[in-house]
């Protein structure tokens, strides 16, 4: 009977903090905050300009997140802020966010993000990174910003993983005029380094305007004259990296930032349940998800994670349990993806994907490491000055 | 004479283990059908785009069939392997479970995080029940007090109370729960998380966990043990998890959940089912493109029989 009513007492306690959790949710407001973009120039019309890159995958999050949180008595909030072209990022920042959230995704360029991270109090806002592949920003010791997309030092290793697979160890460097190109070139060569390839030659692209060029006959005569198993461009924003394919003298394929590409995601990709967020996104958004849509909804997702393991909406339990060892974020990449502490880079395998095929997946087979193979892209801990 | 009682009770003999699998191919739109004693893939037959949960009538006349990319469960005769009907399983069906009666059927559907619940007899959707993003692994206790569906990027697994038809309690796991198997007794419930590496056994009765397993293999880095396929026998002695991309069946204690073994099988190890009397079990190995047969007894691999592309679930009929 003691038992009885002992039971009767537990079940009724249980039901109060459920009734509770209805009436009172646990509330997470999460900033996207992001500038507005000028459509740059492009090659042809085929891929038409996208102007919410990245607003559309943390919508997506959200969502995601608030299906969970009908069941743990959790809201997630989405708080927009976009500058206008014009505006002042490092302001609006000031303004509208510092002391007042604690969980920020920001997709802006290097430049404007430094300008919020020198701006911001670590213990009071978390950045999430969307928006950079920059190694600097990545040798910043510490992990008061987390970097959610991969760096350009991790897509260089992804590439030389599968060419060193391939045996294709001689390679032919051509990059822009960009000093994005130059950093991605930069990326490159430490990869042939690393993995013992050989950069037989390296040629700068420069535009110039005379009339009588042509993609037809300028890429021949550029790339004659020397051998070499790969050409390996670094066009970070697409002016000519797509001349390049079938032109060439010899015949070669084309990798880098066109032909053969390193991304954390693409439209190719289907496997490990992939095609049930593809789908989920193209039905509700209307277009094909993007990297910078699937950074924002990995930060967000990231949140919400840890929000419904730690059961907090606080950012003292919710960034140390991002940072620790516990979180295994989902990612629809066959491994679970986690942070690492030294420098806040998300540690996840990178797409090697074709315009319409996925060709590999890295860490590319047969490529060990100690720890973790997700580590042999990158800059790993030994190779930094962070502890 | 010798000779021909000899023939004779062979004839028998392999007549009393006279025993068919059927196995669903994602990528040939095909399913397979096995003569395991004699180790053969008997024929292939087309079966509709993109098959993947499989299950067997209790009457075991007719197979239940998701073809996903069809957005239907067919309903195939097991015998002439004919299509006879259609159920209305909503969009995209992965994975189902059936009553243990045979009258409802509960399907995921990934893309609307929900299930829905089918008349089996009248072929007609009943209900639809919210559940977490991505429900994928779905279970029904032998005595038909509940359904779980496990949601893949939530967490959870949901419990259904098959009288009301209703969600009466969420129970949070490690993450990307992919499938669950109740013990026979329906008392306890093993769930499997696929990019945790774990297997969580629960108590049905309190609904609480009672023991989180950590599955890990020599050799293999932790982040390739990902844990999907889990079945345990009817006797609950022992309990089998298919371990995906480290290619092996992990074999493991019901009695004191350790984990005693580690079965080498194809690539990609996804789904298992046993043999009617439960002296095999099957994987599906959905990267080399074979069933493993393990012998139940010795615990060990007897045969691969190549199938067909993307080998996905796997089911028995005696």
């Amino acid at each position: 009977m003691i038992v009885r009513s002992l039971l009767l007492g537990i079940s009724m306690l249980s039901l109060t903090v459920f009734v509770a959790q209805a009436e009172q949710k646990q509330e997470i407001e999460i900033v996207y905050f992001t500038q507005e973009k000028i459509a740059p120039p492009a090659l042809s019309n085929l891929d038409p300009f996208i102007k919410d890159k990245g607003e559309l995958g943390a919508e997506l999050a959200i969502d995601d997140n608030n299906t969970t949180g009908q069941f743990t008595g959790q809201l997630y909030k989405l708080n927009k802020i976009i500058v206008p072209i014009d505006g002042d990022v490092a302001q609006e920042f000031n303004d509208k966010i510092a002391g007042k959230f604690s969980f920020v995704v920001a997709n802006l360029p290097v430049d404007d993000l430094l300008k919020i991270i020198d701006a911001n109090q670590p213990e009071q806002t978390l950045i999430f990174d969307t928006g950079t592949t920059d190694d600097s920003l990545r040798q910043r010791c510490g992990a008061d910003v987390l970097h959610i997309l991969p760096s350009r030092a991790m897509r260089a290793d992804a590439l030389a993983q599968y060419l060193l697979k391939k045996r294709w160890t001689k390679w032919f460097l051509v990059t822009g005029a960009s000093d994005e190109d130059k950093l991605f070139a930069a990326a490159i060569k430490r990869s042939a380094k690393r993995f013992g390839m050989k950069i037989v030659a390296e040629k700068a692209w420069d535009h110039t305007y005379d009339a009588r060029r042509t993609a037809q006959s300028d890429v021949p005569v550029f790339t004659q004259g020397v051998d070499y198993d790969i050409l390996i461009v670094a066009d970070e924003q697409g002016l000519f990296g797509e001349y390049l394919d079938y032109r060439t003298w010899i015949p070669r394929p084309v990798v880098g930032t066109q032909g053969l590409i390193a991304t954390s995601w693409h439209r190719t990709h289907e496997q490990w349940g992939a095609v049930q967020i593809q789908n989920r996104f193209k039905e509700q958004k209307g277009r094909w998800m993007e990297e910078a849509d699937y950074g924002a909804y990995l930060a967000i997702r990231a949140v919400g994670e840890a929000a419904t393991r730690t059961q907090s909406s606080q950012l003292n339990d919710i960034k140390p349990y991002l940072l620790s060892d516990k979180l295994t974020l989902q990612g629809y990449k066959g491994r679970p993806l986690s942070f690492r502490i030294w420098n806040g880079q998300l540690r996840q395998p990178l797409l090697l994907a074709a315009p319409r095929s996925l060709v590999a997946v890295a860490p590319i087979e047969g490529f060990l490491h100690p720890k973790t193979e997700l580590d042999t892209l990158g800059y790993d801990q030994p190779e930094t000055k962070c502890k | 004479m010798k000779n021909i009682l000899w023939t004779l009770a062979l004839c028998a003999a392999v007549t009393a283990q006279a025993e068919t699998v059927y196995v669903t191919l994602e990528k040939d739109n095909a399913l397979a059908v096995v003569d395991p004693i004699a180790g053969k893939l008997t024929k292939t037959v087309p079966v509709g785009q993109r098959p993947r949960g499989i299950a067997i009538s209790p009457d075991n006349k007719f197979l239940y069939i998701a073809t996903s990319d069809d957005d239907t469960i067919k309903i195939i005769d097991a015998e002439t392997l004919e299509e006879v009907g259609r159920l209305p399983s909503g969009e995209d069906p992965e994975t189902f479970a059936v009553s243990p009666d045979g009258s409802l059927m509960f399907v995921s559907n990934e893309d609307d995080s929900q299930v829905t619940v089918i008349d089996v007899q009248e072929r007609k959707a009943i209900k639809e029940i919210k559940v977490g993003v991505e429900p994928e692994g779905i279970a029904a206790s032998p005595n038909g007090r509940w359904v779980i569906s496990a949601s893949e990027t939530t967490n959870m697994l949901h419990w259904i109370d098959t009288e009301s038809l209703a969600i009466v309690d969420n129970t949070l796991v490690d993450p990307r729960p992919r499938a669950l198997s109740f013990t026979a007794d329906s008392k306890f419930v093993w769930a499997t998380s696929e990019m945790a590496g774990t297997l969580t056994i629960l108590d049905a009765e309190t609904r609480q966990i009672i023991k989180n397993i950590k599955l890990e293999v020599p050799g293999v880095t932790f982040d390739k043990i990902q844990p999907v396929g889990v079945a345990i026998d009817k006797d609950n002695r022992w309990g089998y998890v298919a371990l995906g991309p480290a290619n092996r069946v992990a074999v493991i204690n019901a009695k004191t959940y350790e984990v005693e073994k580690f079965l080498l099988v194809g690539e990609r190890v996804w789904n298992l089912a046993f043999s009617p009397d439960q002296k095999r079990l099957y994987t599906t190995n959905g990267v080399s493109n074979d069933i493993s047969i393990i012998d139940l007894a010795s615990h060990k691999v007897t045969k691969s029989v190549g199938v067909g592309r993307y080998p996905w679930g796997v089911v028995a009929k005696p």
